[in-house]
């Protein structure tokens, strides 16, 4: 059992919670994730690992209350457990393995869009805590689904928001904005990580191809076990099919197939019978859950 | 009674089987068990002990349940396996034991199969306890995966007096007994459960949610959580795909996850949350113990089933009695057929396989024949469903993150065939985790041994 040290609400709709999971905390790198499975007849859930404090021996995780499982999730207090808790799964990112001295030297963008800000903050903290500069653009619907902005900021070289609505920052799309860095701004990137929602990867990823800027992507399909036995994460990169699991979640964006990667999350999405009456049962009529992907999808649903 | 004939074991009608979960054969009465055993010629040289992996004292514990001394034969079982009632339902008996029963030269071998699962049964359901062990070691053994090769070590050792703890990367404890065989094999609540439930009787504890090379490592456990000695047990669970056109279409699956979502996390029922999605023609590709399984839960689930298979029915790796049950209830076999590519509709779910027409050539090195295509015989079958169950090899988590540990060219973990004793010090292996995809009992055979032998090492030290 994992007791839920904090739980905070950062935004409508978007959860912060510290689990006590010491073995976890122990070995967890930025890049990785974990697996909750709340309850006897729940689901395993993958989410990617915000924060994690190996005195206290907590892993944070943020996630989007947005299906049956992580509306559960959301109704979870403080002190009450979560029956498992699996992790760190995935490789950590790539930077780890990287010669820190020559990533001093480069210039690194992080993007980010929606929930993919969590994920996106471990590593620019691991880039601050080892001198590295990153600037990170902030991408989200509207200013009052921002979360994590002080955060970011407070280990960021710049950081810049976009908002479609253009309630707050940048009006417009990251992409946009990513543009409007390189062109009008002369500002040069050598790398760039891009985490969010499936449609948003792909598109970063066109936009930094005529720059050939390296771009990793995290991405986010559907998971049942997490460690590599059964292929329902399968992604193609480069020609090659791969497991999320355990060969990702980070790949190279300008190799992912993304077009075959959205059409695999959707695939309990599309199905009516069943999980509408679930849905139903559960008295939830705004969303459709894509089941066992991941809650760090942001504005995707 | 005729000698030369087995008392039938009674079970499900297939019909009726074929639409639910529970386990389609029902065992012996205690008055069918006990005739049965007095089938049993009680040979001075037992060969069937001889078939058995772990060499259980066949005629001793027959004996005991023809006398009606069901408590005895328990004990006698207990003895050399932790795991009677699973063993009894899934070891390929034909093979082994029963392979080898005398009675097997003019008529039927006896039932020691469902003997021993009746013993097992009864033994849970009259709660005998079968805890006895040696005094304490003070040495502590970890074991890294919980299906019937790590159980198994762990058992044993833990009668031999050592404080053992399994380190198992899942939510629930069983390994290939609880996601991959279905419930209407082996069930899990009843069965499963409560055998593991006696391996913790013995002082075993069991520490879910650890993924080994990821959440903990051989060498931090061994150096920092000071673990004497160590057992790799942690199976061949890495799927295999055919890496043909279309093979990440909506609708196409391991059999991995397919069974896993069904039996661990039993997407079958309303009230749990985990989906799973069959449709109208599920085609499962392959001919083993698996692809019966896949075949048979995809039928309970309404789907039309067939077993795609490039070899002919004599050449099925699958148990005979899985073959038979998988008939009778009604999956479709299409032999010496092969897929070259599966075919997606406009949002890219599975509309059909394309397969060719396969005849036998010469036997090959491992003895089968070796199929090949036939020219120009392309056809496509009308499915929505494609399960591809072509086989597992060992996950390389484990052994890429583990320095000095000896694996071969299939990531299959090098031990010493005896002991079990890999490149490392103190470091045990066995199961799937070495030999690549095999038997339950097998693994059970390879636990126990590297039990002795790390008994043997920690004895000397």
């Amino acid at each position: 059992m994992f007791k839920i040290i904090k739980k905070k609400l950062l935004v409508p709709n978007i959860y912060l919670m510290d689990i006590e999971a010491p073995r976890v905390a122990n070995t967890a790198k930025p890049g990785q994730f974990v697996i909750v499975k709340m309850h006897e007849k729940g689901e395993r859930v993958p989410l990617t690992i915000c924060d994690y404090n190996k005195e206290k021996g907590t892993i944070t995780i943020v996630f989007q209350a947005v299906g049956r499982s992580t509306e559960e999730m959301a109704k979870y207090k403080e002190g009450e457990y979560f029956e498992d808790f699996v992790g760190p799964l995935g490789k950590p990112s790539e930077f780890l393995n990287e010669n820190i001295e020559e990533l001093k030297n480069k210039k690194v963008l992080f993007i980010s869009g929606g929930v993919g800000a969590a994920p996106v903050y471990p590593q620019v903290k691991w880039c601050h805590e080892h001198g590295i500069k990153a600037d990170v653009i902030m991408g989200t619907r509207s200013k009052d689904l921002l979360i994590l902005e002080d955060e970011m900021k407070s280990v960021a070289d710049n950081v810049y928001v976009t908002t479609d609505d253009g309630s707050y920052g940048f009006k417009g799309l990251v992409t946009d904005k990513f543009k409007d860095l390189v062109d009008n701004e002369d500002k040069k990137y050598d790398y760039v990580v891009a985490i969010g929602p499936i449609i948003m990867m792909k598109f970063v990823s066109l936009a930094t191809k005529p720059y050939e800027i390296k771009t990793i992507v995290s991405m986010n399909p559907l998971m049942v076990d997490g460690t590599g036995m059964c292929g329902a994460c399968r992604v193609t990169v480069g020609d090659k099919t791969k497991f999320a699991c355990v060969d990702g979640p980070e790949f190279d964006g300008h190799l992912v197939d993304f077009d075959e990667a959205m059409r695999r999350q959707a695939m309990y999405k599309t199905e009516e019978g069943r999980e509408k009456i679930k849905i139903e049962e559960a008295n939830k009529e705004k969303h459709h859950h894509h089941h066992g992907g991941c809650g760090c999808c942001g504005g995707e649903e | 009674m005729d000698r030369m004939k087995r008392v039938p074991v009674r079970e499900q009608e297939p019909k009726v089987r074929a639409v639910n979960f529970d386990e389609v054969c029902l065992g012996y009465t205690e008055e069918q068990a006990v005739e049965e055993a007095s089938r049993c010629l009680n040979c001075k040289n037992p060969l069937c002990v001889q078939g058995c992996p772990v060499s259980i004292d066949i005629p001793t514990f027959v004996q005991y349940v023809k006398n009606r001394e069901f408590e005895k034969a328990a004990k006698v079982i207990a003895k050399y396996s932790s795991l009677p009632a699973v063993c009894g339902r899934v070891c390929p008996q034909e093979t082994q034991c029963e392979g080898k029963c005398v009675l097997g030269i003019k008529g039927e071998p006896v039932s020691i199969g469902k003997l021993e699962r009746f013993v097992g049964d009864w033994s849970r359901e009259n709660n005998v306890n079968l805890t006895d062990t040696e005094p304490k070691k003070n040495k502590r053994v970890a074991v890294i995966g919980s299906g019937p090769a790590g159980l198994t070590c762990a058992g044993d050792l833990a009668k031999k007096g050592y404080d053992v703890t399994i380190f198992e990367a899942l939510h629930e404890p069983g390994g290939v007994l609880v996601y991959g065989i279905p419930e209407f094999r082996l069930p899990k609540d009843t069965v499963v459960r409560a055998e593991i439930e006696n391996i913790k009787k013995l002082g075993v504890k069991i520490e879910t949610n650890v993924v080994v090379g990821r959440t903990a490592n051989i060498d931090k456990l061994m150096e920092e959580e000071g673990y004497d000695a160590l057992f790799i047990g942690s199976g061949a669970g890495l799927p295999k795909f055919m890496g043909i056109p279309g093979e990440n279409a909506n609708g196409v699956f391991s059999a991995n996850e397919f069974l896993t979502r069904v039996n661990l996390m039993k997407a079958h029922k309303e009230d749990y949350a985990t989906p799973v999605k069959v449709g109208q023609k599920v085609a499962v590709v392959g001919g083993g113990n698996v692809a019966m399984d896949a075949a048979r839960t995809a039928l309970r689930l309404g789907a039309e089933s067939h077993i795609v298979y490039r070899r002919s029915e004599e050449e099925l790796p699958a148990r005979l009695e899985e073959v038979h049950h998988a008939k009778e209830e009604g999956i479709i076999f299409d032999l010496l057929t092969n897929p070259v590519e599966i075919l997606a509709d406009e949002n890219g779910w599975v509309k059909g396989m394309k397969c060719v027409k396969m005849e036998l050539g010469e036997p090959d090195k491992s003895g089968r024949r070796r199929p090949t295509p036939i020219e120009g015989s392309e056809f496509i079958i009308d499915v929505d469903t494609v399960i591809m169950s072509l086989g597992t090899s060992p996950n390389p988590l484990i052994s890429s993150t583990t320095e000095g540990l000896e694996i071969n060219k299939w990531k299959c973990i090098v031990t010493e065939e005896e002991t079990g004793k890999t490149s490392k010090d103190a470091v045990y292996a066995g199961g799937d985790a070495v030999t690549g995809a095999a038997t339950v009992i097998l693994a059970m055979e390879a636990g126990k041994k590297a039990a002795n032998a790390i008994n043997e090492f920690l004895s000397n030290q």
